[in-house]
């Protein structure tokens, strides 16, 4: 059969290829996504920021201006001022000690054993489970009256049954415990975190490092650690984020309690603005969050970007 | 040699041991979720047991409460319903948004992308308040709608930015043979693109469902009605007669509400981690 | 009429002109190949005929029609991608049919039309298996069957055979050449391999830093290079250059003989010293330095192994060598050809 090729009769209808065009397609896909992020997201924001500086209760709702005297109004009240140190010392704390938990564990995860698959599906659960249902499981660990770790302490004759502490009900205590459940839910991320960047360590640069007399906590410290900084970073970001403005652990638990020991900005947000009904002033506490998370967003951004390798 | 036999166990047994401990450390709460959720009240209620295992034969008692006594069912319908609509809503936006993000806009689409990302980190805590006010304006307080309206602001983001990774992972050459071969670019989104990343678009389906799944301060915020609460925030605050927590019923939600999350997460883990930190790791 | 055809052709990524004013004509039926090393814009080039790149400023025409702005699928050309592009969730005959399919080609049609095209690839008892199925050179005939089904204008080829193992290279070369020749469609063949170019080009436009350098059939690339990149480019081992008052002058490693082999015609002489030699088996390739010019420069020289003595290529020793005239290229202080033979 003849097999000599013919130029190709063009399509008879010279259409506008709209949907060809990179560009007009390009921002038609994309627009659904922003309208509703702006929409939902960046409007919200700008009200908040609004009603930061108006007398808007919902009670009263009124966009009067009042500049920032509910800033001013804020700052002067005592209780606002130990939420702010309060939620400093949440975010730290639990930071840290999930850290510390992550980095260990992925070191432990690091190394096949018999049943390793296993162990790392149920360590990952604290992350994985619903925030609210696994501080529930906690709150009832803290039972004053119940609590298992209390009859443990008791049972091994550390404690007896009138010092049993009230985890929740000791404004020390009840810090403690907030933090303990906060880290808890957050290590097995920085342990996903941790695994994520060892692995990523190409293993050339580890042989060269063994060959050159390193041991192991030498190649931990001065080769694994400032190779997987950048990823650690950002697992840290997405932590302190969601850490300081948190309110359902606090909600849950303590309730911002004993005497507004745990009371966390978001959970004062929360009261003030929501429970109370006074928005102006709520929406002024919730702003707080926005310089810190702000500077530790940029901050973080510039390290790794500094230590891109 | 001796020493070194003796400097081999002890290294093998803290090793079993740092095991153990976090083993012990993560599924603790679990395992007293699970073992709560079986036993009698008079066992629970008792300090003089031992709490670690069963002194009464266990019982289904919880359970049998919670599904006939309480909104439970009404709540995981309600969770289920939210879900595969937050889901819908997030596909029909998030897959467009990030094939245009991959594919259709170059540098400027970087920005956007990470931009769009960025929106993913605005805290809840901050949003409520003037959401609340959007959700009063559009009546629908109270209502589990609100939720629909209201979840997609963070799972767009999210999956955007993890079904741009994806994208991103295929190789041109086939949306570019399909050009060529006489698809539109829009055909070849919908022709290539979309069937070869089906992997990608699952995870995100279910990563989707457990972030509704798990949501907990908007919940809170905009519904109050028994009956229109999804399952997360039902277990946690409705299970309360007057001052009086119904333990072995909130384990026993807990725990139902838990398992499914738990499997997903399992299953999908590794994508996960791949898609999250498949940018920052290079 | 030519089937391509494209006037001043530039194309810049932000400030960098990755093609910087090509124009080229292509008959119908020309098997042409665009040579260059990597990065000279040669794939650039072919993608901006193809339509997957719109080029900045310049003309494209495709059968004598203007074709700037018409997106891929309206331009009549189908092309192979180095990597093949086979759609993995289609079987092989689905992936042939595919640019059928989306021209709204009756179904009786598409059959017929895949049934040719695998006939002629060979790759009839394919047609029901998925692309990770076959191997590498079954892949490139699906692709290949792919491309032709819709009988395009020109057919693009993006190096084709660079993921082959080398034994398959020479025989796919075979095989895609006299193809070429049954079919008759023009093709466009972009390669960095100019063994590649030279044994399967009709023409060779030879292209780096974004324009062409040259472009002619293999023999005139050969042996009348219009500069020093092409002289140097084309050519294993490659041309000698050596500079001298005002300019260079350049001669073949196969040119380059002991004075006593050449009878006869005019030759230029100079004295040779071997400083190593390797057995090829059917050449010898010898490295050495010519006197009077610069000592650190290499001079090869290929000798057929079977006519030299051993005494002409003892390292250490001078010997008379010689280039006949005919043999011997000049070049301008720019590189340009001074004079052509």
């Amino acid at each position: 059969m003849a097999v000599i090729a013919e130029p190709i009769v063009k399509p008879a209808s010279r259409f506008r290829f709209i949907l060809d065009r990179r560009d007009m397609l390009g921002s038609i896909f994309v627009a659904p996504a922003i309208l509703y992020v702006l929409l939902l997201v960046g409007v919200p924001l700008l009200m908040a920021v609004y009603y930061s500086v108006s007398a808007y209760t919902i009670y009263n709702p009124t966009w009067q201006f009042v500049g920032l005297s509910n800033f001013v109004d804020i700052l002067e009240n005592p209780v606002f001022r130990e939420t702010l140190y309060n939620t400093f010392i949440f975010t730290f704390g639990s930071q840290i000690l999930g850290l510390i938990l992550g980095k260990f564990g992925a070191l432990v995860l690091l190394r096949p054993f018999p049943g390793r698959k296993f162990v790392r599906a149920l360590v990952i659960l604290p992350w994985a489970v619903p925030i609210a249902l696994a501080t529930v499981a906690w709150q009832w660990m803290f039972d004053s009256l119940y609590s298992v770790i209390n009859w443990t302490l008791i049972a091994l004759h550390v404690i007896d049954r009138s010092q049993a502490p009230n985890w929740l009900g000791n404004p020390d205590l009840a810090m403690l415990s907030v933090i303990v459940v906060n880290a808890w839910r957050f290590f097995p991320f920085a342990i996903v975190i941790f695994l994520a960047g060892i692995t990523a360590v190409p293993q050339d640069v580890l042989d060269a490092a063994t060959v050159d007399g390193a041991g192991f906590w030498r190649r931990n410290y001065q080769i694994i650690m400032p190779m997987i900084l950048p990823i650690v970073a950002i697992g840290l970001i997405f932590g302190i984020v969601f850490t300081f403005t948190d309110l359902s652990i606090v909600f849950l638990m303590t309730n911002g309690g004993p005497v507004g020991a745990t009371s966390v900005l978001g959970f004062q947000g929360f009261q003030t603005g929501i429970v109370s009904g006074d928005v102006s002033h709520g929406a002024a506490i919730s702003l707080f969050m926005l310089p810190v998370l702000l500077i530790v967003v940029v901050a973080m951004l510039r390290f790794i970007r500094r230590r891109e390798i | 040699m001796q020493r070194s036999g003796l400097v081999g166990v002890l290294r093998e047994t803290s090793f079993y041991g740092a095991v153990t401990f976090f083993f012990v450390l993560a599924a603790f709460p679990f395992y007293w979720m699970v073992i709560t959720s079986f036993k009698e009240n008079s066992d629970l209620y008792n300090v003089t047991n031992i709490p670690f295992w069963f002194n009464d034969p266990p019982t289904l008692e919880h359970f049998r409460y919670l599904f006939e006594k309480t909104l439970f069912t009404t709540w995981l319908l309600n969770s289920l319903i939210i879900g595969l609509c937050v889901t819908a809503i997030t596909l029909v936006t998030a897959l467009p948004a990030a094939y245009s993000l991959a594919r259709l806009t170059g540098r400027n689409g970087e920005a956007l992308g990470i931009g769009i990302f960025l929106t993913y980190l605005v805290p809840p805590t901050l949003l409520f308040l003037p959401l609340s006010r959007v959700v009063a304006g559009l009546e629908l307080q109270n209502s589990m709608w609100s939720l629909v309206l209201v979840y997609p602001t963070f799972t767009i983001p999210f999956c955007t930015w993890l079904l741009m990774g994806f994208f991103k992972a295929l190789p041109p050459e086939i949306e570019e043979a399909a050009v060529v071969d006489g698809c539109s670019l829009f055909g070849a989104f919908i022709k290539m693109a979309i069937p070869l990343s089906l992997p990608g678009i699952l995870t995100v389906v279910i990563f989707t469902f457990t972030l509704t799944l798990q949501e907990f301060v908007y919940a809170l915020t905009f519904v109050s009605a028994s009956d229109q609460k999804p399952i997360t925030l039902g277990v946690a605050t409705d299970l309360i007669r007057g001052d009086i927590f119904y333990w072995g019923e909130i384990m026993a939600g807990a725990l139902i509400a838990s398992v499914p999350v738990a499997i997903a997460y399992n299953l999908f883990l590794d994508r996960f981690i791949s898609g999250i930190t498949g940018g920052a790791v290079k | 009429m030519a089937a391509v055809s494209t006037r001043d052709i530039i194309k810049k990524f932000g400030e960098v002109p990755a093609v910087n004013g090509i124009s080229l004509t292509v008959p119908h039926g020309e098997f042409m190949v665009l040579l260059g090393p990597s990065g000279c814009g040669k794939t650039t080039f072919l993608r901006i005929i193809c339509g997957l790149e719109r080029q900045t400023s310049g003309d494209l025409l495709i059968g004598g029609d203007i074709v700037n702005d018409i997106p891929p699928r309206a331009r009549g050309v189908a092309m192979m991608f180095q990597s093949y592009g086979l759609y993995p969730h289609f079987t092989v005959r689905h992936n042939i049919a595919f640019p059928l399919k989306t021209q709204g080609i009756p179904r009786t049609e598409i059959n017929k039309k895949v049934e040719w095209a695998s006939q002629l690839l060979g790759i009839g008892h394919l047609l029901d298996r998925r692309p990770r199925q076959l191997s590498g050179g079954e892949r490139q005939r699906v692709a290949l069957a792919r491309a032709l089904v819709r009988e395009p204008t020109a057919l693009l080829l993006e190096e084709p055979l660079s993921n082959l193992d080398a034994k398959l290279r020479a025989s796919a070369r075979q095989e895609i050449k006299q193809f070429q020749q049954r079919v008759g469609v023009t093709t466009i063949y972009v390669t960095h391999d100019q063994v590649e170019a030279m044994g399967m080009g009709d023409r060779i436009a030879v292209i780096d830093g974004g324009r062409v350098r040259q472009v002619g059939k293999p023999t005139e690339i050969y042996d009348d290079p219009a500069d020093r990149f092409v002289a140097t480019f084309v050519g294993t081992p490659p041309m000698n250059i050596v500079a001298k008052n005002d300019g260079y002058f350049g001669f073949r490693p196969e040119n380059f003989l002991p004075k006593d082999m050449i009878n006869g015609e005019a030759c230029t002489e100079f004295n040779f010293r071997v400083d190593r030699s390797e057995y090829l088996g059917s050449e010898r390739i010898v490295y050495g330095v010519i006197e009077g010019f610069d000592p650190k420069q290499v001079i090869t020289a290929k000798l057929p192994p079977a006519h030299v003595a051993d005494e002409w290529i003892r390292p250490g020793e001078w010997h008379p060598f010689a280039v006949r005239n005919s043999a011997l290229r000049q070049f301008d202080n720019d590189g340009k050809r001074a004079s052509r033979h």
